[in-house]
């Protein structure tokens, strides 16, 4: 068999187009931290337990640890770099985790990132064990969850009155 | 940890998809990828063609006709979890998906995907024996459809052909004002059950009349309490006549594995089996044993 068995894809990454050949078997997760440089979305497990490797594909949340580069072909992801809307900025979201510890190492925090912009997308006013139950596919080392729950709900808060 | 060597097809019609599939060797089809992906990741299966299911036109849809939810094999459990329709016809499927791993996962994972992977221990595996649902696959012979019943084959095991794709699932809807209770118990939320129970209670005048019990992680596949089901119909329902009858369920035959042993789970079938009888007749929060003393 060919081992090599390479396709071209477009896949647009935080609102920029990359057209790239690839070997059909690489996953989604390889394609964005090796073809493209962008390693905030981190590989904690690769069979789809922990959650760290957690991104937006065309605004829904999936481990891009299984799904394969080629299937994302003409679609939109987001990473955790493409969250904050300017280089000086940072989005709501990221700045209630910084003010409520919702990091320690932060190696879970690109996946928590982009499973809670989804969740406060479907749910603006969470109650903490909606939050809960919405981080149950993310796992953390650090922090005991308290401080991510915490700044979850400070989020909906400060995204609620974003929008005001 | 990455998926091995493979060449990969992605067909756009089902007819395509069924011609890749009976004529090229060692094929895996791709749906989700939520069960598939980490079993290419960790190697567990080493196929060496990918016929990628994602891009195969109307194979995803949830409609009603004439009683009967029919849902493509390629429905997300988002789609599920989401649908009003399935809210309102089938509580008992949507109760389910709350208890099917994580958002990230239903936004991928499907319904034929979960019921093809056969998890011994799937809600949406349960929630079909429980329905009496029917499965239609499309092979190069044509089509053909499994009563669920039949359909688990083995562990990890449908009782398809290797050159046939389930198309749809089709789900009998019990008639409006049914009662529905999903329960299971696992480690963390998200897992896949230890053991799960699901009850179908139709209640009229104060008495059932039609009842539907299945047991899921017990054995390879969920199993119908049909002892239970038939002492029931025609009784009023109380806590007392459930916990008596579903002691029976200790006598199913149960597997052990690292999770629990083989009367832990016949231990929590009995407790399971009792109260989802107990929530599907809105008796949870008065039984005695719930009480506080
Ligand atoms: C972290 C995590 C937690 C999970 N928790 C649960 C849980 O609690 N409960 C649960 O039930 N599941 C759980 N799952 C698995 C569930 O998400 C999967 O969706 C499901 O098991 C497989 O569906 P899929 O669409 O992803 O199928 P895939 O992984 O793509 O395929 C699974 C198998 O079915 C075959 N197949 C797929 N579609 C068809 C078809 N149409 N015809 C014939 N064969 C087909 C494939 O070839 C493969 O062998 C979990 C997964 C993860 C990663
Ligand atoms: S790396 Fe994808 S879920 Fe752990
Ligand atoms: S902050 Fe270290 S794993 Fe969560």
């Amino acid at each position: 068999m060919e081992m090599t068995d390479k396709r071209t894809i477009t896949v647009s990454v935080n609102g920029t187009k990359h057209t790239k050949e690839v070997p059909v078997r690489i996953t989604l997760a390889d394609f964005i931290r090796y073809e493209l440089g962008l390693t905030g979305t981190h590989l904690g497990c690769e069979h789809g337990v922990c959650g760290a490797c957690t991104i937006l594909l065309d605004g829904r949340s999936a481990r891009s640890c299984l799904m394969l580069a080629v299937q994302a072909d003409g679609h939109e992801v987001l990473t955790v770099e493409g969250i904050a809307p300017g280089p000086d900025a940072l989005h709501p979201l990221q700045e209630a985790f910084r003010d409520n510890h919702g990091l320690q190492c932060g190696f879970c925090t690109p996946g928590m990132l982009t499973t809670l912009l989804e969740f406060l997308g479907d749910n603006p006013d969470p109650t903490e064990q909606e939050v809960r139950v919405a981080i149950s596919g993310n796992l953390c080392r650090c922090t005991g969850y308290q401080g991510i729950v915490l700044a979850a709900l400070d989020a909906a808060k400060r995204m609620k009155a974003g929008r005001a | 940890m990455k998926p091995p060597p493979f060449q990969y097809h992605d067909p756009k019609t089902l007819a395509e998809a069924v011609g890749l599939l009976g004529t090229l060797d060692n094929a895996k089809l791709l749906a989700g990828g939520q069960s598939l992906m980490p079993m290419l990741n960790m190697r567990f299966v080493l196929p060496d063609h990918v016929i990628d299911l994602n891009l195969v036109e109307g194979m995803a849809g949830i409609k009603e006709t004439d009683g009967v939810l029919e849902i493509g094999a390629m429905t997300r459990q988002r789609e599920l979890e989401f649908s009003d329709l399935v809210a309102a016809k089938c509580p008992l499927l949507h109760q389910a998906l709350m208890h099917v791993g994580h958002r990230q996962t239903r936004n991928r994972g499907t319904i034929g995907g979960s019921l093809c992977h056969l998890d011994p221990a799937a809600e949406l595996v349960t929630v079909c024996m429980a329905h009496d649902a029917t499965i239609a696959v499309a092979g190069p012979g044509g089509t053909r459809e499994i009563a669920f019943a039949d359909f688990p084959a083995g562990y990890l095991t449908p009782a398809i052909e290797l050159n046939e794709i389930v198309t749809a699932i089709r789900i009998p809807v019990w008639p409006a004002g049914h009662k529905a209770a999903f329960i299971e118990f696992s480690r963390r939320h998200g897992d896949f059950a230890i053991v799960s129970a699901a009850a179908l209670l139709q209640i009229d005048g104060g008495r059932i009349t039609r009842a539907s019990l299945t047991i899921g992680g017990v054995a390879v596949a969920p199993v119908r309490a049909t002892e239970v089901e038939q002492a029931i119909v025609g009784q009023a329902p109380t806590s007392e006549l459930f916990a008596k009858v579903c002691e029976s369920c200790r006598s199913f035959e149960a597997m052990a594995d690292i999770h629990a042993s083989a009367e832990y789970r016949q231990h929590l079938a009995v407790v399971l089996a009792r109260r989802a009888l107990e929530k599907a007749a809105d008796l949870a929060d008065n039984a005695p044993w719930n009480r506080a003393h």
